[in-house]
């Protein structure tokens, strides 16, 4: 590990400028994606601004009738809280799909949104990968695809966005918000958070130097049955290869993203009007332009047949 | 004679070094370390199982490194340093975590307790004498850490934390196999004594009941 200076911040506005002063500075708070990427030398922040005195630990009730989640709160202290589990269950559910019980315990909102993709060529730095060292090429592209992404991807970066969390916010609305150096507040709608790699796969998410999270919002609770089908190598404590987010109503309308086929959770409204007509309607128009590779081609069938397993319980 | 530094071998380093080896193929080689200037040395309290302690420490330093070099409490183990084997676990303010990949400097004022805070050899914690009852274990290396995060589970059942295998989101979790095997699964044991830890669980669980 690069060695760094640290120090913990007393308040939101002078942790922003601590990082936007200062080259290579970084925020923390759980760490436990972070300390890994540095032990490893992928990133080698020179200093580091601790966020966990900042107080965002609390979920609270907002006027128009949903929840403000602190950044600051545990994956394990979201997925329990009781308003969540009764009124936002596919949040509690794909929480509880990720991680092992040690990393939710330390892993936070916020870091969970910022955590970094876990393409096997951005973890070897022997090979080429363009979102680690911009312009040295992709070594997934032509390499070993299986847990790449299916669409959204570029001729830069086929990786894929790794968290369970950030899907279930997508298919929920949630809100951003952040406070950067100057005070300056921003509330980013989730389906604008993570950025299509494009030609700049270095940059993950819209967040600008310095700018901190402060909290999700969501907005009032859809009812319905909440689903989070994960589908992965192992029965736990694995990545997902293809995750469904879906929030079924009586009537047979709902909402569905999709997890692990793209650089961010995959939502396309379009497609999920689709859902009377069933799964391969509904995947069909999703995953319209798909451009798998021979590795993970299969993971287009799979999503469908993950969905149709949804569609197919019943309360 | 010759310049070489004189090449000691420890078992103790002997252990970490194949620790390394065996860890998760998913981790791939890592790079030559880079040489850099160190970070002045900062001050760190924390009580460690009842104790409190103050060390001086290097900012990267991770608390799973601070107990074992710096407080020489080499219960808790390093296996693959990287948050996916458990066998680090440590309790921190009543919580489960991985002491491999949080830094020491971050746990001022924290109260931490590893395999030594749980029970000694004269007076086992009732979860360390399951694991003896139950055959928890082959070679061991794992097994602080399953301890830990096993005491952990029981209470995170009992404060009712909900799981991935839970059918009812609303309800209370009960402590079936299904349950013991899902939230322990963030603990790898090479040697497969899973069977064996998740009937040392189900006895303490039983006990407490009973007593």
């Amino acid at each position: 590990m690069k060695a760094f200076t640290y120090e913990r911040a007393r308040d939101p506005v002078a942790a922003a400028r601590a990082v936007a002063a200062r080259q290579g500075a970084r925020f923390i708070a759980g760490g436990t994606n972070l300390l890994d990427l540095m032990k490893l030398e992928i990133e080698t922040p020179a200093h580091l601004v601790d966020v966990q005195d900042l107080g965002f630990d609390r979920i609270e009730p907002t006027a128009e009738g949903g929840l403000r989640i602190g950044a600051l709160v545990t994956n394990t202290d979201l997925a329990a809280d009781h308003r969540v589990r009764r009124d936002y269950g596919v949040l509690s559910r794909a929480i509880l799909a990720g991680a092992s019980g040690q990393l939710r315990n330390k892993a936070t909102t916020a870091g969970n949104l910022l955590q970094r993709t876990r393409c096997p060529y951005f973890y070897d730095t022997n090979m080429a990968c363009n979102k680690r060292k911009p312009g040295s090429g992709c070594a997934a592209i032509g390499g070993y695809s299986r847990q790449l992404g299916v669409i959204g991807v570029s001729d830069t970066c086929i990786a894929t966005f790794p968290g369970d969390m950030a899907v279930a916010l997508r298919l929920l609305d949630a809100v951003v918000e952040t406070i950067d150096a100057e005070g300056l507040t921003r509330a980013i709608p989730i389906a604008d958070f993570h950025r299509l790699w494009g030609n700049r796969p270095e940059q993950d998410t819209v967040l600008r130097p310095g700018e901190l999270l402060t909290s999700v919002t969501l907005p009032r609770p859809l009812g319905g049955r909440h689903h989070y089908e994960k589908v992965r190598d192992r029965a736990s404590y694995a990545f997902a290869l293809v995750s469904v987010a879906a929030v079924i109503q009586p009537d047979g309308t709902g909402r569905v993203a999709f997890g692990g086929v793209a650089p961010k959770p995959w939502r396309v409204e379009a497609a999920e009007a689709l859902l009377p007509q069933g799964a391969a309607a509904v995947t069909a128009r999703a995953f319209q332009g798909a451009t798998p590779t021979k590795d993970n081609a299969f993971k287009l069938p799979l999503a469908t047949r993950a969905l149709a397993a949804v569609l197919a319980q019943k309360d | 004679m010759s310049d070489l530094p004189r090449l000691e071998i420890s078992r103790r380093g002997v252990l970490a070094g194949t620790a390394m080896l065996s860890a998760s193929p998913a981790i791939p080689a890592r790079a030559a370390p880079v040489q850099n200037e160190p970070a002045p040395l900062m001050p760190v309290r924390f009580k460690v199982n009842g104790k409190d302690r103050q060390l001086s420490l290097d900012p990267r330093t991770t608390l799973l490194d601070a107990l074992r070099e710096h407080l020489h409490l080499t219960g808790t183990k390093k296996g693959c340093d990287h948050g996916q084997c458990g066998a680090c676990t440590v309790i921190v303010e009543g919580r489960r975590i991985n002491s491999c990949l949080s830094l020491a400097v971050m746990h001022e004022g924290d109260a931490v307790t590893t395999i030594e805070g749980l029970g000694t050899p004269q007076k086992l914690h009732p979860m360390q004498a399951a694991f003896v009852k139950h055959d928890g274990y082959q070679c061991g290396y794992c097994t602080p850490g399953q301890i830990c995060s096993a005491v952990a589970v029981l209470g995170e059942i009992e404060r009712g934390v909900p799981s991935h295998v839970q059918a009812d989101l609303t309800a209370s979790p009960r402590a079936t196999n299904l349950e013991l095997r899902e939230r322990m699964s963030g603990n790898i044991c090479r040697c497969g004594a899973y069977s064996n830890i998740a009937d040392a669980m189900k006895d303490v669980i039983g006990s407490e009941v009973a007593g």
